[in-house]
């Protein structure tokens, strides 16, 4: 009795014929691209050690969604993992959103791999909503992307259902008014409510055509407004407009050289232009940019890419200076980090922020800005690596212990430094630490190396030191301790690390932090 | 004369009538020296007068390190130097830094940065660079530039006039600088003797503290001061050792070391 009524309600509507576009297995066909893989190659991509999604391929050799990693290797040797970035997803969807902006405007974009799209007007534009379907997919088609199915119906969503429906055609259209009748049949799980969905099962109710059957009224009583919304979802009354998306607006910059360049000065000068303008496109837009990523790409083809982080916001010496960093990071020829001559420059904003949030104080920002400024002075002439602050971490050793990080750069997550670590070493810490360990020689007294046993045993007594490793030097040991072995990571033959730590007085009263390891002294650090 | 009615007024004003009087006469009667000597008396006394006549503000030191400075703490404007010890640098750092100030380390890659938070030294506050290179002069001033207090290690022989150049910036600024090693134009050579570590036998036990004697010598010449310090103690602070504080302390510390001795 209810259903006509329902009906009746739907033509009394405003019908919304809209068009849902699916890439089925998006995170599998995206990274597939990323990683430049064949088409049937066997992939999954892997989160929190469960499988997230499976290529066909795998699919065929028994890998399904949420299987333990070790079993879906166990069912399909060949299978390739990589973990699951659901960035790289959004990321690469970009391009299939621009591409269909070109064809048809307003889109927008429910989740990578699926974007919803008004239907009336590409079906005026094309003659018809099958043709206009057929025009997306070509485009799809023509930038690689395969497969795509097309679904459309009264709102977005029947007209997913109708794209999701497992059927030889690519193209799916559900009549206007019929949204009620297609939906009928299927499962109610696909309300996306697990509580109402659970509980309605255990009503008997196994289909959206039996929770359409359900008096409007009632349900609201019992399920209130959303399960009043969820009950028009399944009766095809989705009355969600597509609201399109506004194209983003070109904020990056780039600056291509030809001939190529193949001096960092040269790249850097040609660059300063583009940088300003960069600069100039973001304040134009009312906003600042706090980290970016700079492209180079060499007439040989190589990308060099790097993301760059500042504390405050870029400005336009600030973007060149990046630039000149990043060619001066690597060691490839000239010294620009890639192979071959520079053909391309290309800065891209990561993330940005209103500029209101960032204007200085009518008496500046007080003194951290000016020591900000003195810094980046600083970096800008010897490079982002050379000006470091320091970050205590977790661990045994002291090289664990210390964090250097650039300035300007957020701190690595590092392991806890208020953990227990048994086996540190007790305050106070050594005052002078060498950045490269230097040999020394310790001697017992009948002159021969002191050396430790199998059995961690010394086999003398230290009595001479010499901080040079040459018997020249060397003076009386006034007081020692140790050996206090460390032996770490033994499961791992690359990080593994056994050796013996001293701590030794020599006879000026200057005490020192040695190692022994693989029967050779080494000094660690001084405490001076 | 203005030069002599000035020095009149600055013994008025610093009440150093006695040491600055005497500084005056003394070259002057018995002068058998030669034009050379006297000119070079004359450049000393011009140097000490332009170190007095800086509008020297005083920044928070460690007090244990305080009273041996001339004028009682570290002040903007001059340069320090410190030889041999870090430990030393560090407890000179450790009382600016713990009010607020920023420090910089230019070339000094070897800067343990664990001790340095133990002695109470802000890491926020805390700059790095560890390799200048050639262009350490340049580093210096910029970094003098912004922050108050600069520990540099003169990476090569500097001309004299670099040095003149940078000591000007940093009048100018109002920083402060600390030199490892010597410094033609530092206010006062801090460097440390007898040091007798605390804790550690002839195999067992560790460091856990240590006695120095801190040895300060101005650049005008007077009489080196010195003390004797816990540097550090086992609390890893810096304190004086002396009878009434460090009783309870001291006492079994000179035991421990006279068994060092009978065991060694």
């Amino acid at each position: 009795m209810t259903r006509p009524q329902t009906r009746a309600v739907a033509r009394a509507q405003p019908v919304n014929r809209v068009m849902v576009l699916w890439c089925p297995d998006w995170p599998i066909s995206a990274a597939l691209l990323a990683y430049g893989l064949p088409r049937d190659a066997a992939i999954a991509l892997v989160d929190r050690g469960e499988v997230f999604a499976c290529s066909a391929a795998a699919r065929r050799e028994g890998v399904r969604r949420g299987l333990r990693l070790r079993e879906a290797q166990a069912r399909c040797t060949t299978l390739l993992v990589f973990p699951y970035d659901s960035g790289l997803d959004s990321r690469s969807f970009e391009p299939v959103l621009a591409a269909i902006e070109e064809t048809m405007p307003g889109t927008q974009l429910i989740r990578p791999g699926t974007c919803v799209l008004m239907a009336r007007g590409p079906a005026r534009y094309y003659g018809g909503e099958e043709e206009a379907a057929l025009w997306l997919l070509d485009r799809l088609d023509s930038i690689n992307v395969h497969g795509s199915r097309i679904g459309i119906a009264d709102g977005p969503f029947t007209a997913e259902r109708a794209a999701r429906q497992q059927k030889r055609q690519r193209i799916q259209i559900v009549p206007e008014g019929e949204s009620a009748a297609f939906l009928a049949p299927l499962p109610i799980g696909l309300l996306d409510q697990p509580p109402l969905v659970t509980l309605v099962r255990r009503l008997g109710i196994r289909t959206l055509g039996d929770f359409v059957a359900l008096p409007a009224g009632s349900v609201r009583d019992r399920f209130g407004e959303d399960g009043a919304r969820l009950h028009a979802l399944a009766g095809g009354l989705d009355s969600r407009p597509v609201i399109p998306r506004v194209p983003p607006e070109q904020l990056d910059s780039s600056v291509d050289f030809w001939p190529p360049l193949d001096r960092i000065d040269q790249v850097t000068f040609g660059f300063r232009a583009s940088a300003d303008r960069f600069i100039e496109g973001l304040v134009a837009a009312k906003l600042v940019c706090t980290a970016l990523r700079i492209e180079v790409e060499s007439e040989a083809g190589e990308i060099s890419e790097r993301g760059w982080l500042h504390p405050r916001s870029f400005s336009a010496a600030d973007v060149v200076d990046r630039v000149r960093w990043q060619l001066q990071g690597g060691s490839g020829l000239s010294g620009s980090g890639l192979g071959s001559a520079i053909t391309r420059v290309r800065v891209i904003p990561e993330s940005i922020d209103s500029i209101g949030n960032h204007e200085d104080g009518l008496w500046g920002s007080g003194p951290d800005e000016r020591v900000h400024h003195g810094l980046s002075r600083v970096q800008s002439m010897l490079g982002h690596g050379a000006v470091l602050t320091a970050v205590m971490g977790g661990g045994r050793t002291i090289a664990d212990r210390q964090n250097l990080i650039a300035w300007g750069d957020t701190p690595v997550s590092t392991k806890p430094e208020a953990q227990p670590w048994p086996g540190r070493l007790p305050p106070p810490a050594p005052t002078t630490v060498f950045p490269i360990a230097s040999q020394v020689s310790v001697t017992a007294s009948s002159g021969e190396q002191v050396d430790l046993n199998d059995r961690g045993m010394l086999s003398g007594v230290p009595d001479r030191f010499s901080a040079t490793n040459s018997l020249r030097d060397s003076r009386p040991v006034r007081a020692w301790a140790g050996p206090w072995p460390v032996d770490e990571r033994w499961w791992d033959a690359d990080t593994h690390r056994a050796a013996s730590r001293f701590q030794l007085v020599d006879a000026d009263g200057t005490a020192w932090l040695l190692l022994l390891e693989d029967h050779r002294w080494w000094a660690e650090a001084r405490y001076d | 004369m203005s030069w002599a009615i000035d020095i009149i007024e600055r013994m008025f004003e610093y009440g150093e009538m006695s040491s600055s009087a005497a500084a005056l006469v003394s070259p002057w009667p018995g002068s058998p020296v030669s034009a050379n000597d006297t000119v070079r008396e004359l450049q000393a006394k011009i140097r000490q007068m332009q170190a007095t006549k800086l509008d020297s503000r005083s920044i928070a030191t460690h007090p244990a390190i305080a009273e041996l400075l001339p004028g009682g703490s570290l002040k903007q404007g001059s340069s320090y130097s410190v030889e041999s010890s870090t430990t030393l640098l560090m407890a000179l750092l450790a009382g600016p830094s713990a009010a607020g100030s920023w420090c910089g380390v230019v070339g000094v890659p070897e800067f343990g940065v664990e001790a340095a938070a133990g002695f109470g030294i802000d890491l926020g506050r805390l700059v790095l660079v560890p390799h200048p290179g050639e262009h350490w002069l340049a580093v210096t001033s910029a970094i003098a530039d912004v922050l108050t207090i600069v520990v540099a290690r003169p990476s090569k022989r500097v001309s004299e006039g670099s040095i003149a150049r940078l000591a000007a910036r940093i009048r100018q600024r109002g920083a402060t600088m600390i030199v490892l090693g010597s410094w033609p134009q530092s206010e006062a050579m801090l460097s440390v003797s007898g040091s007798s570590w605390e804790g550690i036998g002839n195999g067992h036990g560790y460091l856990s503290a240590r006695q120095v004697t801190v040895t300060v010598s101005t650049r005008s010449g007077g009489r080196p001061r010195s003390t004797r310090l816990w540097l550090p103690d086992t609390e890893q602070q810096f304190r004086p050792v002396n009878a009434y504080s460090g009783a309870t302390f001291s006492a079994p510390a000179a035991i421990d070391e006279s068994f060092h001795e009978a065991a060694g």
